[in-house]
């Protein structure tokens, strides 16, 4: 995709500007380039979700020809879609990455984490994650987190700081001045980055189809057996569902997001290519997050808690 | 590639808001991003949920904007927050910036990066200290787009006159700050008017909605003016079997545009040589501007690497490593002469020293308090700074990426300070000036 001169009916706007994709672009790129020129170890987080996958195009477009100079890091939160994990492996062997893989299965296994009653594991990443970030010294993390998602988030910086216990203080933040972004931190410290910050889910969306990037089939419309639990859609299966009382039924169905099969749903649909989907989402009156999200209604402040203890 | 979707790419427009506790700031924020659907149920239904909870009668759309439990608790906005919204015209990037004490440095980071700053003023007050405030502050930032949001007009009977007298005293003040552009628009956020409807009760207002002017106002400028300039952030050695030469020069373009075969120049070595391609993220491209991600690559293999900066060679700028500039102050901690700090400017971190702090700046005023000794936070003041390398800077009036820079604290990473190389005031005379001969003006 080259760059568009926009243009507008009364011929208002001044030659040379950029498309607003185009911008999202320009601002990711740099962010992804800064973080290579001033960090030792920086790492993608990467899920296999759309977020991410906009995020591994971006750094792959931000190198070219040169490879992408960060590895992978996924939590596995043992609760996965196959058709995500079979994503994943196929995006580290086409593009000769390293992934590196921490495992929520091993710690509940190990016995120093516990199944939660409600069985969603979502939680549970958060210290499989900040382990492993200390393990493997990583000081720059990118997430795709986006300031839209969540209104914690809106206050999330680009660079932000996370102390040693990878701990998110929001009231101690950076100001985030022009684009000069201050990376700095102290051994132990890391900084999460998050270059879609400023996109929104239609401008991932809308990304995602002019560059013709290919997602995993969960995003699009699929017969799939699935039950109703709290006003969601989930997938049945060995993870924990249905219980007693929950009934399977076969029905058409899409994800807007993918995380842990115990915590995330999928929303009825017929939408099967990327402009059907883009059309679903600007007629969406849901968030989402609402729409597919369980955790984020544990509280008012779900994820600005969570965010505080090092999830990302 | 183009894939036909059906919502068109469109422009993007950064823009702040500024406005005191009680001007009605999120009653615009809240109806800008409701009447854009930009609000969805779910977000609604959260706000209702919690304003319940609280015993409140009425969902309280503070809520929808107050991310953080302590915002919540204390009803209060801690700090900056971004907003998205859009119409099919364009897309928006709101920094939702508080009204309250800390205001300045707040205003200084929703401001820095602003293409536009919407200012609230309560109709019945009219102009008053806050808003000279925001005003220098929007013209010290030098937001090429200023709007003058007249609001409560419902409660002074939508007069014209009342409009019109505060518009005109707005104005005067702003232009002579040096603001290049003002639009007064006379408003009701609760009511709606001429927000994002036009409103039926003054007729006697010609031009656009707040919305229909942030839809229209042009996001960029000429560039046929600007100095253009590369901060290098990275080099691109692929060094495979495919690419086994290939070097390139990765960074946004801060200012301006290149073409391929123009002759260009290094700094700070100096060092020429012509631009032998241009890649736009993968692409080969003949020209390339501001704020485009690129790749240069040059005919001559001359050392280069990140934090250089590349110019056209018939327009360099000088380097120095004594810089003058107006900074803010942001951290809690005060700036003191004979701190020791780190500067990053583009793409470079240097060492520098606060040599002198000639005056300090009071923002109600625009007097000059000389030589206060230190800045603590939200102060807004002159700085001289000596740097450990000489700097490729140009003045901020002609470029806000490579005329700012910010200052760090080395010992902990802490962001001290903004700064903005050379003038304070793009104001065609001197502002009144009370200090002795400090050699500078207001």
């Amino acid at each position: 995709m080259t760059t568009t001169v926009a243009e507008t009916e009364g011929g208002t706007e001044a030659p040379y500007a950029l498309s607003h994709l185009d911008a999202l672009e320009s601002e990711a790129v740099h962010i992804f380039r800064e973080v290579a020129g001033e960090f030792e170890r920086p790492v993608i987080l990467f899920s296999g979700g759309k977020d991410s996958i906009v995020m591994l195009h971006l750094a792959l477009k931000a190198f070219a020809p040169a490879a992408v100079p960060f590895s992978l890091l996924h939590v596995d939160t043992g609760h996965n879609f196959p058709e995500v994990l079979d994503y994943r492996d196929r995006a580290v062997a086409k593009h000769g990455l390293r992934l590196h893989v921490a495992s929520v299965q091993d710690y509940i296994d190990r016995g120093v984490l516990k199944e939660r009653p409600d069985g969603t594991r979502n939680p549970l990443q958060t210290l499989p994650l900040t382990e492993k970030i200390q393990a493997e010294k990583f000081d720059a993390v990118f997430g795709g987190g986006r300031r839209d998602e969540e209104k914690a988030r809106a206050k999330e910086r680009v660079f932000s700081l996370r102390d040693e216990f990878s701990q998110w203080d929001p009231r101690r933040q950076r100001p985030e001045l022009w684009n000069l972004y201050n990376g700095r931190h102290a051994p132990g410290e890391h900084v999460r980055v998050f270059p879609l910050s400023n996109w929104t889910e239609l401008d991932v969306w809308q990304y995602i189809a002019r560059e013709g990037i290919e997602l995993p089939e969960i995003y699009f419309a699929h017969e799939r057996e699935v039950f109703a639990r709290n006003g969601m859609w989930l997938t049945a299966g060995e993870w924990g569902g249905p219980k007693e009382g929950e009934t399977v039924e076969k029905r058409l169905v899409r994800y807007r997001t993918v995380g842990d099969m115990s915590c995330t749903g999928a929303v009825d649909s017929d939408a099967v290519t990327l402009e059907q989907v883009i059309t679903e989402i600007a007629a969406s009156r849901l968030t989402e997050r609402g729409a597919t999200r369980a955790d984020d209604k544990m509280s008012e402040a779900a994820m600005e808690d969570r965010k505080r203890e090092g999830y990302f | 590639m183009s894939t036909t979707t059906e919502i068109s790419e469109t422009t993007l427009l950064r823009f702040a808001t500024a406005g005191s506790v009680d001007d009605g700031k999120s009653t615009l924020v809240g109806r800008l991003l409701h009447d854009s659907k930009s609000v969805l149920v779910d977000q609604l239904e959260a706000v209702e949920r919690a304003s319940a909870s609280r015993g409140q009668d009425a969902p309280d759309l503070a809520l929808l904007t107050d991310g953080l439990r302590a915002e919540r608790e204390q009803g209060i906005t801690i700090d900056v927050a971004y907003r998205y919204f859009a119409t099919p015209r364009r897309r928006f990037i709101l920094a939702d910036t508080p009204g309250h004490v800390q205001y300045t440095r707040n205003m200084v980071t929703g401001a820095s990066r602003a293409e536009l700053t919407v200012i609230l003023v309560d109709a019945r007050n009219g102009v008053v200290e806050q808003t000279r405030r925001h005003a220098a502050i929007a013209a010290l930032l030098r937001v090429p787009h200023v709007v003058l949001a007249v609001n409560k007009m419902d409660l002074v009977d939508y007069q014209e006159s009342v409009f019109a007298a505060i518009a005109e005293e707005f104005t005067a003040y702003a232009l002579e700050l040096g603001v290049p552009e003002v639009t007064a628009i006379p408003i009701s956020a609760l009511a709606g008017d001429n927000v994002v409807e036009p409103s039926a009760n003054m007729d006697w207002y010609g031009g656009p909605t707040v919305l229909e002017h942030l839809e229209t106002v042009p996001v960029t400028h000429d560039l046929s003016h600007c100095h253009a300039r590369l901060p290098v952030q990275y080099v691109i050695r692929p060094q495979t079997a495919e690419h086994p030469d290939y070097r390139g020069y990765a960074g946004q373009i801060a200012a301006g545009s290149f073409h391929v075969g123009e002759a260009v120049t290094v700094l700070p070595s100096g060092r020429a040589s012509r631009i032998a391609g241009i890649d736009l993220l993968g692409e080969p491209v003949d020209v390339a501007w501001t704020t485009q991600s690129v790749t240069l690559l040059l005919e001559d293999d001359i050392d280069i690497s990140r934090g250089d900066l590349i110019v056209p060679s018939k327009d360099a700028p000088a380097t120095t490593q004594d810089i003058e500039a107006t900074v803010c102050h942001v951290a809690d901690a005060a700036l003191t002469v004979g701190h020791r700090v780190l500067l990053k400017h583009g793409t470079r971190t240097v060492k520098a020293i606060v040599k002198d702090i000639p005056s300090r700046l009071t923002l109600d005023d625009l007097s000059l308090h000389p030589h206060p000794g230190q800045l603590v936070a939200n102060d807004i003041g002159r700085v001289k700074i000596r740097t450990a390398e000489p700097l490729p800077v140009d003045s901020y009036a002609d470029s806000r990426r490579t005329g700012s820079f910010i200052l760090i604290d080395p010992s902990d990473g802490t962001t001290l300070t903004a700064g903005m190389v050379g003038e304070s005031f793009a104001s065609p005379e001197p502002v009144k000036d009370e200090s002795e001969d400090d050699g500078w003006d207001f």
